[in-house]
Parts: C-alpha cells; sequence; structure tokens
C-alpha cells in the first residue's frame, strides 16, 4: 500500500469508526429505554392492585 | 451512500492531485453537513424563542450535537488530508481552517452553558439565544477563503462555478445529498430517543 493509499484509507476509515460509535452509543441508549418501559410496565401492574386481574386483548 | 461510495472509487477520475483527491469527496460533504446541522440547531433555536415551539429546544440541541460530531470529523478529516498535501496536520494561518476551529469549539461551550443550568425555561431560552449567536459564524467561516490572501486550502468552487469535471461535480453532488441523508437519519433516531425518554421520565413521575 502505497503512502497516498494510507491516507485515503485513514479517513475513511475514521469516519466509520467515528458514526459507527455513535450509532452503537444510540443503540446502548436504546436498550436502556426497553429496559425502562419494561420497568415502567412492572410498576403500572403492581399500582393497578391485586384484586383487579388482567383483561386479555385481542 | 452507497451509491456514492461507488461513484467515488469506480466512478469519479482522478485529476493531477492523484488518489487522495478522493478525500474531497468525502472531507467537503461532512464539512457542509456539519455546517447544515448548526445551520438548522440556530433555525430550530429561532423557532424556539420566536413561536415559543416547546419542540424546538430539543431539536436545536440535537442537530448541534450532531453539528458537533460533523465537526470532529471535518477537522480529523482535514488534518489528515492537510498532512498528506501540505506536510502538516494544522497551519494556524489559514483564515478557513481557524474560522473552522471557531466555530466549533463556539458550538463545542454551547454544551458547557447548556449543562451548567438547571433544565426549565431559562436553560432553553439562553441555549437557544446562544446557538443563535453561532449562526453568525458560519457564513464568516464559509467565506474565510474568499477573504483569505493566502491560498493554501483548494478552492473548489469560485464565481465561475465548480472548478472540476462533470463527472466529478457528480460525485460530489451524490455525495453531499448522501452526507445530508446520513445526517437527517441520525438526527431522527436522536431525537426519537431523546422524546421517548422524556415521556418515560413524566410517565415515571406520574406512577411513583
Amino acid at each position: 500500500m502505497s503512502t497516498e493509499e494510507k491516507y485515503v484509507a485513514a479517513v475513511y476509515l475514521v469516519v466509520f469508526l467515528v458514526l459507527l460509535a455513535y450509532v452503537f452509543i444510540i443503540a446502548l441508549k436504546l436498550q436502556r429505554l426497553v429496559r425502562d418501559v419494561a420497568e415502567l410496565a412492572q410498576l403500572a401492574v403492581k399500582r393497578r392492585g391485586p384484586d383487579r386481574k388482567a383483561v386479555a386483548v385481542g | 451512500m452507497g451509491a456514492a461510495l461507488a461513484l467515488i472509487f469506480f466512478y469519479a477520475p482522478l485529476d493531477e492531485d492523484g488518489l487522495n483527491q478522493k478525500i474531497f469527496y468525502i472531507h467537503v460533504p461532512i464539512a457542509i453537513t456539519a455546517y447544515a446541522c448548526f445551520g438548522w440547531g440556530g433555525w430550530k433555536a429561532l423557532r424556539h424563542l420566536w413561536k415559543r415551539d416547546e419542540r424546538a429546544d430539543l431539536e436545536s440541541y440535537v442537530a448541534i450535537h450532531l453539528g458537533v460530531i460533523f465537526g470532529v470529523l471535518t477537522l480529523v478529516t482535514g488534518s489528515i488530508w492537510a498532512r498528506y498535501r501540505w506536510g502538516h496536520w494544522w497551519v494556524w494561518s489559514e483564515d478557513q481552517l481557524f474560522l473552522f476551529l471557531v466555530l466549533f469549539l463556539f458550538y463545542c461551550a454551547y454544551f458547557m452553558l447548556r449543562y451548567s443550568l438547571a433544565p426549565g425555561p431559562q436553560r432553553e431560552n439562553l441555549s437557544a439565544v446562544y446557538a443563535l449567536f453561532g449562526v453568525v459564524l458560519i457564513p464568516v467561516s464559509v467565506l474565510a477563503i474568499r477573504l483569505s490572501e493566502r491560498f493554501i486550502h483548494p478552492v473548489a468552487f469560485d464565481r465561475g462555478g465548480p472548478n472540476m469535471a462533470g463527472s466529478q461535480f457528480l460525485t460530489f453532488c451524490v455525495a453531499v445529498a448522501a452526507m445530508l441523508a446520513l445526517a437527517a437519519m441520525l438526527y431522527n433516531l436522536e431525537l426519537a430517543g431523546k422524546r421517548l425518554d422524556q415521556r418515560l421520565r413524566e410517565l415515571r413521575e406520574a406512577l411513583q
């Protein structure tokens, strides 16, 4: 690989890695949000009380 | 993005610059995208102040956040290109480089301001005013190359139009469109995540 090719490859690699890191961080945040939704669903079920039974929908 | 990469590597002809000219097709669209993100952030900040649009504060924040990421990429890709072309990572005497760095640091400081204040109308208003001030720097940064007396930084466009062949210009336009589309997708993704986070926080408060 020539010096010129190395510089071109470095530029494209940097862009790819930075964007990959950004998407990875966003994916981690979305995973946290999914966990939060599950936690809040559980909390809502608890607050509904033991006397009220869940009703099947659909 | 795939089409842009295919055009860059298999369609656009090489000129006297050689292979390193391929950096132009990614470096310049990234810089344009950074300017577009900062501009969009400024527009949303204006909407927040003018129309009192509640969603505009978050939209302005996300746009500036993306602008800073594309700004980092502009500086890094530009530095690598400069190292090859000029033999230096950075040239302080170049107005366009220096003004882009000023613009970038200005928007980096936006986050320091935003997170130094408690969430609420005061933070939203001050952030919006700050974001609007930054918009003034965008045309100065873009036009710096025209004002500069030294022309180390290459000029791709002048009053006569683009200084490149038709196929190169087409590749460049596709690369710009691809980068803007990528930024728009990332903007919507991050914004959706932030809005969902906000709603979940409100729901948690309501449930507890």
